[in-house]
């Protein structure tokens, strides 16, 4: 798809746009619809188009499995350790009001900790699971060569 | 039961019309895939009969704001992202699990899967 | 810091869930190992603590520090700790000899293995203890989910196949199980079991309340594999790894069971179960279908682990007969039964794979002589064989002892005969490999020739677990007095 400089150009435009539109969805999840969720897997989907046109190869020097693998674990990390540092303070498991001094500031800055870590996995998940899809796809026509 | 009881419950009616379409699916079909999306078509009733009974009416959407009482309930909508995240968690399972199917078996209908006798060992 | 001991409900759970991201995390496959055995035993440990603290009181602890009924709420009782204790204690031992036993799973992915092993554990534990119904369906979901993989693992290519249909059938299950949850929840507004108790009381036999009622036993007993649904259990026990079907063996279907009982008695009542409801023929002619079905089935199969899968069906027979009966001696029968069966099938499996592993096969016919070349191995394998059959002096025939006396309690004497003539069938089908263990003579030279010894840690969770069923049937006031406890706290006032 690379030849066809039609995609190729579209493609080049849109992805900070893609990128941008995630990250506005992640921000804005307490007010409207959105979150973590829905910012991974649009986030996955900028990774899944860049690939798409571009080559896996290019993805992956981009982002690499290694590095996506690693990721998957961490986002979990960053939820239950939210709620691990509650318990430090004292207080109940995921209590944010332990975050911050005031109780409505330490419920925001939970929530955004905690979908920071959702959109971290969920994205990281998606990209993995297309990779494996890929190297397979690729992995079968190598052996049908 | 009246044509007008009907119309009033219409809602539940079509919940109820969606689940066993969906369960049809899942038993009737024997490709891997179909079984698949006939699940998801029975989880999407699911996200429908917690929903529906959500909206209060008269309700508007559930942020304090001045000037309104009644608002419509926020946790069903809560309960069925989580719901639907599980599913989606689960679609990608069994598409994993069909595309190593494939490749063990070469084939993704489930009556074409085996010999009987292979099977019971 | 403040003290740690309120905060055990929910360390119980979220210790595992570290462990598994820690796991993923770190690449070293031996370092995953002793990290997954160290976060299942410090789960085992807060579970035995709230075990003793639990006795006669409620622990209750609010995530989030949101109080209930608002919010989510962990409700340890007497009958909780018990189910906890029995969950991590058998996930501790199965990682401890999950090393040896999965040669399938390659190095590279050994991480992940235990990663999701102790995911598994995770969800197992967070159903026993969250008093939420729909935090229940999230951890049912992750321990399933778990579970789906962990037995797609097997090294047979069906493994696959009996994952996927696994999958199929247990997520119905569970979205029976939601289902009839929003029926509650529209009927009541509330997810809280505890509070679902009390606003349930004026308006049980109402359609909507009734329907949610009929799905949600449903879809528990598929998870549970109760006699008409367990068509997932044989094929999903028999091709995945060994220490993936001791785990689910001995926990996934007594969770399951768990949350039946838990629905049947704190919320809805003995009374409304047994009368309007009029459960007990159907439970009592289904539970008498799963023991003479597993049994009989059981009797003619050449693998020793789809064996001991049709066991597990017969023995969970053993254990709704109990819940049918519903008296005191017979839910404590029941509980008594439910670890004494975990104990003693997850030995069985654990003694299948250490022969799978050391001779190669696991046919029946192939392990012939093995009782002369492995003597201690076949003998706790005797041993546990004896404790399932329900010898005097053995856990198991403790739980079937109350349930027997329950069942002439009632008058139903024929019950209490079905019970000891059925136990005759286990010996026949545990007789056959056992006969052919020690007075037959195997003719393949190549399997004659391989070495006898087991590697250490299947040496030490075998002895642990014989171990424990020894204590446990001669000291029987241990078991016997928590499961009358957590009997009369689901047969008493509501919670």
């Amino acid at each position: 798809m690379k030849q066809n400089s039609i995609i190729r150009i579209v493609v080049k435009l849109l992805m900070p746009f893609i990128i941008l539109f995630a990250l506005y969805v992640q921000f804005h999840g307490d007010l409207g619809p959105g979150g973590g969720f829905q910012a991974g897997v649009i986030m996955a989907g900028a990774v899944v188009i860049y690939s798409l046109v571009f080559g896996l190869a290019t993805a992956e020097a981009l982002i690499s499995l290694p590095v996506v693998r690693s990721l998957i674990p961490i986002g979990v990390l960053i939820y239950a350790g939210v709620g691990l540092f509650s318990l430090i303070k004292g207080r109940n498991y995921l209590d944010y009001s332990a975050l911050h001094a005031e109780a409505a500031t330490g419920q925001h800055i939970g929530i955004f900790v905690v979908e920071l870590g959702v959109f971290i996995t969920v994205f990281a998940s998606m990209t993995a699971i297309f990779y494996a899809f890929a190297e397979q796809q690729k992995q079968n026509e190598e052996d049908s060569k | 039961m009246t044509g007008n009881q009907v119309l009033l419950q219409l809602n539940y009616w079509l919940i109820i019309m969606i689940m066993m379409m969906g369960f049809y699916v899942v038993l009737a079909h024997s490709n891997m895939i179909k079984k698949l999306i006939g699940l998801g078509i029975f989880q999407t009733s699911v996200y429908f009969l917690y929903v529906v009974p959500g909206k209060i009416i008269g309700g508007t959407a559930p942020i304090i704001a001045s000037g309104y009482q009644v608002y419509s309930n926020p946790l069903p909508h809560v309960l069925i992202l989580t719901a639907i995240v599980v599913g989606v968690a689960t679609l990608a399972l069994g598409l994993a699990l069909v595309t190593r199917i494939n490749e063990a078996y070469g084939t993704i209908e489930e009556n074409d899967l085996y010999r009987p006798d292979e099977w019971r060992q | 810091m403040a003290s740690i001991t309120p905060h055990f409900p929910i360390l119980c759970v979220v210790i595992p869930l570290f462990g598994a991201l820690l796991c993923a995390t770190i690449r070293n496959s031996r370092a995953t190992w002793l990290l997954a055995v160290c976060s299942a035993l410090c789960s085992f440990l807060c579970a035995v603590f709230l075990l003793m603290h639990a006795n006669d009181r409620v622990v209750s602890y609010a995530i989030g520090g949101w109080q209930s009924p608002i919010g989510i709420e962990y409700r340890i009782d007497s009958f909780n700790a018990y189910v906890l204790c029995l969950i991590s204690g058998i996930g501790c031992l199965s990682v401890l000899y999950a090393p040896s036993a999965i040669s399938e799973v390659s190095s590279f992915n050994r991480p992940w293995f235990f990663s999701v092993m102790l995911l598994c554990m995770t969800g197992l534990m967070g159903m026993a203890a969250t008093g939420d119904a729909f935090n229940l369906f999230v951890f049912m979901e992750i321990a399933s989910l778990s579970s789906y993989v962990l037995i797609a693992l097997g090294k047979q290519r069906e493994a696959l196949v009996a994952a996927y249909r696994y999958l199929i059938v247990g997520t119905m299950g569970a979205t029976f199980y939601v289902i009839g949850i929003g029926f509650l929840y529209v009927s009541t507004g509330t997810l809280n079991i505890a509070d679902l108790t009390v606003r349930i009381a004026p308006i049980k036999t109402t359609a909507p309340v009734l329907t949610g009622i009929s799905f949600l036993i449903v879809g528990l007993s598929i998870k549970a594999a109760i006699f008409p649904l367990h068509a997932w259990l044989p094929n999903a026990y028999r091709f995945a790894p060994i220490p993936v079907s001791a785990f689910l063996s001995g926990t996934a279907t007594k969770v399951a069971l768990y949350i039946l009982l838990r629905f049947i008695f704190s919320v809805l009542g003995v009374q409304f179960f047994l009368g309007t409801f009029g459960l007990y023929e159907v439970i009592v002619t289904f539970s008498l279908g799963a023991i003479l079905f597993g049994s009989i089935v059981a009797i003619f199969q050449k693998n020793l682990r789809r064996m001991l899968a049709y066991s597990s069906i017969a023995q969970v027979g053993y254990i709704t007969l109990g819940i049918a009966l519903a008296n005191e001696n017979s839910l404590t029968g029941s509980l008594i039964y439910i670890v004494g069966h975990g104990l003693t099938k997850v030995g069985l499996f654990f003694v299948a794979g250490s022969l799978l592993a050391r001779l190669g096969s696991d046919h029946i016919a192939d392990l012939a002589g093995a009782g002369r070349r492995m003597p201690w191995t076949v003998g706790s394998f005797i041993f546990l064989s004896l404790n399932m059959l329900g010898i005097p002096g053995t856990i198991g025939f403790l739980g079937k002892w109350y349930i027997a006396l329950a069942a002439a309690e009632r008058g139903s004497w024929w019950l209490a005969v079905i019970i000891i003539m059925t136990s005759l069938l286990a010996l026949i089908y545990m007789g056959r490999f056992i006969e052919s263990a020690y007075f037959s003579s195997c003719s393949d030279e190549k399997i004659k020739s391989q070495a006898n010894s087991i590697p250490w840690n299947m040496g030490l969770s075998l002895a642990i677990l014989t171990g424990l069923c020894i204590w446990l049937g001669i000291d029987t006031a241990i078991l016997t007095d928590k499961a009358r406890a957590a009997a009369l706290l689901l047969l008493g006032a509501n919670l």
